[in-house]
């Protein structure tokens, strides 16, 4: 036994409430979304009728397994709507990352560049956008982005077009709202390894004779590749289930899945549905959070 | 101090300089524009404060306002309650049984999609018959803004040197004392940050709250949400405008907050 | 705490923390058969040591040796597997850090960056409930004691390291520990405040009578300050003694390899008798020595001699085997000559190929007895300068 396994009975005492509620709070209410997938939808309220009461006992239970039904996600590998939108949901989330690291890379190199003092003026530059209101950027967009915008009326009065351009509900527009929103999810990671890097490594290589570019591509960007894998999951993830940015920018004639469950949910009112558009999804997602998750836990318990 | 190899380039300020303006650029028209006079946005119709009486005067806003700060304020403070004792368990329990479903438990919502997150809560609650209103959203809020804090107050707590806590205990502290006399003064900056972060968080969200909330009660984010889908309103503008001053201020208190303990000899907390 | 802090007060009015009547032939501090693993890993191998109170002892070796995990399961943080660690007769082994009157300085120092000098130094005070005026009284005496008048109210980082170090010390000793334990106390500080450093801790030490522990991997500093060094390699330890016993009389040829630099030649004994041992070395022929208190029973053995005793000359002294004069000769060229200021450095390659080392003062300013590289010299030697080790 050590001194730092004196500290552990206490802070082990002080992760239960925190444990219990995360169990609560954020466990069981899964095994709920599971549940309600397998049910029959009803018109009632809450509308469907449950698979099991624990109250009716055993043989009640017995019953309503037998009831259990994957009708729900037959559905959603039956009809294009579902299937359409867990596509579109990936091509916008790996292009959206793509178009992310390729902004956000030559950003946070070149944060990494700055002399010291101005490297920490840069950072919070960039997380201050992050704690504003994510819903209010998106609306700043709009109001830059509408048929009598300041976008179409700076081309107009450059004369590059000669009729305003529709920007809102397409996919550029959405696109554009993404990389907006996401960029520093995937700077801060980028510029954490990139800042990290020992100069010396850069001066071994052009002691060994490594022009900078070639500098660049063979000791930089190497060891930059965890903070490129933290900030593309950081952003393929939670965009894959994005709702409010493709509701208010893109069209409306093809949706992501967020959009779709959303859809079902409020507007359709299939809540057997729409849970197993969220049973879907998260398995569509299991894969990446795993691995961020793993990221994530080493980056924290080397202190990083 | 830029060595030879590590010189900026060109290049590197430039892109610099352009991810910054499209970062600030949309905020800044915003923020403008939410001065305009005109009812139309193409035209500027002079300075004027006309859309921000026009809030003042919307029962429904600043219903919908006054209901998003408290819960903001209720669930930031639950949520930095919680996220440091589930820091502290992370950092300092060493390894225990059910770590890892802690941990993942912990680290998901951070990157969750908002709407599996909502929906799952709603159906908890709509089981547990619930009634839904300020109080469902705040737990729906605090369970996800406690992950934030976690995460700022465990990498704090992880950077920082356990000699100290050692040397406590060597000067005459139980275990329980050491923490509270030689750690937790240095960690303050980062709960704090985790208190703004979970209240920040909270006056955002749309989706979980949607889900979560009942009839009668919406936050604001819902109300400018609905609003922003019929098109925009130069109200919107205005209330927008006062969110950020909002949020400028707090990062402004925070980021002097942590100057000050940073001249007392702490490293400014990670934000 | 009530206690503790009687305990802190009785030690304060005794001049020294004596030991108790009760045993009086008692060491202070008794460590019996400990021993920590990590692992697979053994960091303290079933070790034995007797520190008497007052005493300022040093625990020297290479890194990973254990001295360190030693002297934390001394102060409480780390908890042996097995043995005993009696402090005043009772089992300490057991005990938490903060319920030992025990108190150790850092190596980084650990002081608390949020609180000024005076609060640093007043932390374990108040701990153990001392009343407030009682608290100013001693910290005012502390802070003169270790020289920071003026800086009562800097923060750590507005601090010296020097200054850091006085503060890491005052506040350990402001408790009146009945032994204070030192983790590589001097190693953040540069060469020239190392050395005035180390006086002023044996002059504390002496003044204050507590028991010092200090842990280094510097023998020139265990050697300047401790009185008796214990000499730890793998876990155990290999000798305990006086600095200058460690040096003249080493053990083990591990010892006389890690205290200071010394010239080794294995071989046989070949004939010994009352006071004469006669070696048959493989490299350096055949090497008189003085029979050592302990009679020799091996007969394979190493002959250690340190360089400095080694003696260089163009022709050698004549030896008379027949009487006590014997002197041991051994033939080469020069190949090596380091001049070190005070003193240089000569590497001397004997017929056999092995390299002889020796060290002469540089006694004169002029170099008139300078030897150079490839000259052929004779590099001497008395018996009594030769140590036996047995293997």
């Amino acid at each position: 036994m050590s001194a730092r396994r004196v500290f552990a009975r206490p802070a082990r005492f002080a992760a239960i409430a925190p444990y219990v509620w995360m169990v609560l709070f954020f466990l069981v209410p899964f095994g709920f979304v599971l549940k309600i997938s397998l049910s029959q939808t009803a018109i009632a309220q809450p509308p469907y009728t449950p698979v099991f009461d624990l109250t009716e006992g055993l043989a009640a239970i017995k019953a309503a397994f037998g009831e259990l039904s994957l009708d729900n996600f037959r559905l959603l590998i039956s009809d294009n709507l579902y299937i359409l939108s867990y596509l579109r949901s990936l091509v916008v989330a790996v292009t959206s990352t793509v178009i992310l690291l390729l902004i956000g890379y030559p950003i946070a190199y070149g944060m990494a560049r700055l002399p010291r003092r101005w490297q920490s003026v840069a950072m919070m530059l960039v997380i201050v956008p992050f704690w504003t209101s994510f819903l209010i950027r998106i609306y700043a967009w709009i109001n830059i982005l509408q048929h009598d915008g300041l976008l179409n009326q700076i081309l107009l009065a450059l004369h590059i077009v000669s009729t305003p351009v529709v920007w809102l509900s397409t996919d550029s527009a959405m696109y554009l709202g993404i990389v907006y929103s996401y960029l520093p999810f995937m700077i801060l990671p980028l510029y954490a390894t990139l800042a990290k890097m020992d100069v010396a490594l850069l001066e071994a290589a052009s002691d060994l004779g490594a022009p900078p570019r070639q500098a660049f591509w063979l000791v930089t960007f190497p060891l930059s590749l965890p903070g490129v894998g933290a900030g593309a999951l950081l952003c393929f993830i939670p965009i894959v289930g994005e709702f409010v940015i493709p509701d208010l920018l893109a069209g409306s004639n093809s949706m992501m899945i967020g959009q779709t469950l959303w859809l079902e949910f409020f507007t359709n009112r299939d809540w057997p549905v729409a849970a197993a558009t969220a049973v879907a999804l998260l398995g569509l997602l299991v894969p990446p959070l795993l691995l961020y998750d793993r990221l994530q836990r080493r980056q924290l318990e080397r202190g990083g | 101090m830029a060595r030879t190899v590590n010189r900026i380039s060109r290049f590197n300020i430039t892109s610099l300089a352009l991810g910054l303006a499209f970062l600030y650029l949309p905020i800044v028209i915003l923020v403008i524009y939410s001065f305009n006079a005109s009812r139309l946005v193409t035209v500027w119709g002079g300075w004027s404060l006309r859309w921000y009486h026009e809030f003042f005067n919307d029962r429904a806003m600043l219903d919908a306002a006054w209901m998003s700060l408290r819960v903001g304020a209720v669930s930031a403070t639950l949520a930095t309650l919680l996220g440091t004792l589930a820091a502290v368990g992370l950092a300092r329990g060493e390894r225990f049984k059910g770590r890892a479903l802690f941990s993942g438990m912990l680290y998901s919502p951070l990157v969750m999609p908002e709407v599996i997150s909502g929906l799952s809560l709603l159906l908890l609650f709509v089981a547990l018959d619930a009634e839904r209103g300020f109080w469902t959203v705040t737990v729906a809020h605090t369970t996800l803004t406690m992950c934030f804090v976690t995460v700022v107050v465990q990498s704090r707590l992880t950077s920082l040197d356990r000699c100290l806590e050692e040397a406590a205990m060597d000067l005459g502290c139980d275990p329980v004392r050491a923490f509270l006399f030689a750690t937790l003064p240095l960690i303050v900056p980062a709960i704090a940050a985790g208190w703004m972060l979970a209240f920040t968080l909270s006056l955002d969200d749309v989706v979980i709250a949607s889900f979560t909330t009942g009839p009668g009660s919406a936050t604001l984010p819902i109300r400018i949400y609905s609003e922003v889908r019929l098109g925009v309103k130069p109200e919107i503008n205005a209330i927008c405008t006062m969110v950020i001053a909002l949020i400028a201020v707090l990062i402004v208190v925070a980021s002097f907050a942590s100057k000050l303990s940073s001249a007392r000899g702490e490293s400014a907390a990670p934000l | 705490m009530a206690e503790e802090l009687a305990k802190i007060e009785t030690a304060a009015e005794s001049v020294g923390p004596a030991p108790s009547p009760a045993a009086a032939d008692m060491p202070l501090l008794r460590i019996e058969e400990v021993g920590k693993k990590f692992g697979s890993f053994r960091a303290v191998d079933r070790l034995s040591l007797d520190i008497r109170a007052g005493e300022f002892f040093a625990l020297l070796g290479p890194s990973g040796c254990g001295k360190t995990t030693l002297l934390r399961m001394l102060a409480g943080f780390e908890t042996p597997d097995e043995g005993r660690i009696l402090l005043d007769g009772k089992d300490i082994a057991q005990v938490l850090p903060h319920e030992r009157p025990v108190n150790m300085m850092f190596q980084n120092y650990a002081l608390f960056p949020h609180l000024p000098v005076r609060d640093n130094i007043a932390f374990g005070l108040k701990r153990a409930g001392m009343a407030r005026a009682d608290i100013a009284t001693r910290v005012a005496e502390m802070v003169s004691l270790v020289k920071l008048d003026g800086l009562e109210k800097r923060k750590p980082d507005q601090l010296s390291g020097g200054q850091k170090q006085r503060v890491a010390l005052a506040r350990s000793l402001a408790r009146r520990p009945q032994v204070l334990l030192l983790d590589e106390p001097l190693a953040a500080l540069d060469k020239k405040l190392r050395e005035s450093t180390q006086a002023e801790l044996m002059d504390l030490q002496r003044r204050l009578g507590t028991t010092f522990i200090i842990v280094t991997h510097d023998q020139e500093e265990a050697m300047t300050m401790a009185g008796r060094i214990g000499v730890m390699d793998a876990g155990r330890l290999e000798q305990v003694g006086p600095p200058r016993e460690l040096y003249e009389a080493p053990h083990s040829r591990w010892v006389a390899e890690f205290v200071g630099d010394v010239n080794l030649f294995d071989g046989e004994v070949s004939s010994r008798d009352n006071n004469r041992l006669t070696i048959a070395t493989r490299d350096a022929g055949t090497i008189t020595v003085a029979q050592p208190r302990q009679p020799v029973t091996k007969t394979i053995v190493s002959v250690a001699i340190r360089p400095e005793k080694v003696k260089m000359s163009r022709r050698g002294p004549v030896s008379d085997a027949g009487t006590s004069h014997a002197i041991n000769r051994l033939e080469g060229v020069v190949t090596e000559v380091s001049y070190l200021g005070g003193l240089t450095t000569y590497k001397v390659k004997l017929e056999s190929g092995a390299v002889a080392r020796s060290s002469m003062a540089n006694t004169a300013r002029l170099d008139i007895d300078a030897y150079s590289a490839g000259q052929r010299v004779v590099a001497w030697f008395t018996p009594d300068d030769c140590v036996v080790l047995e293997q």
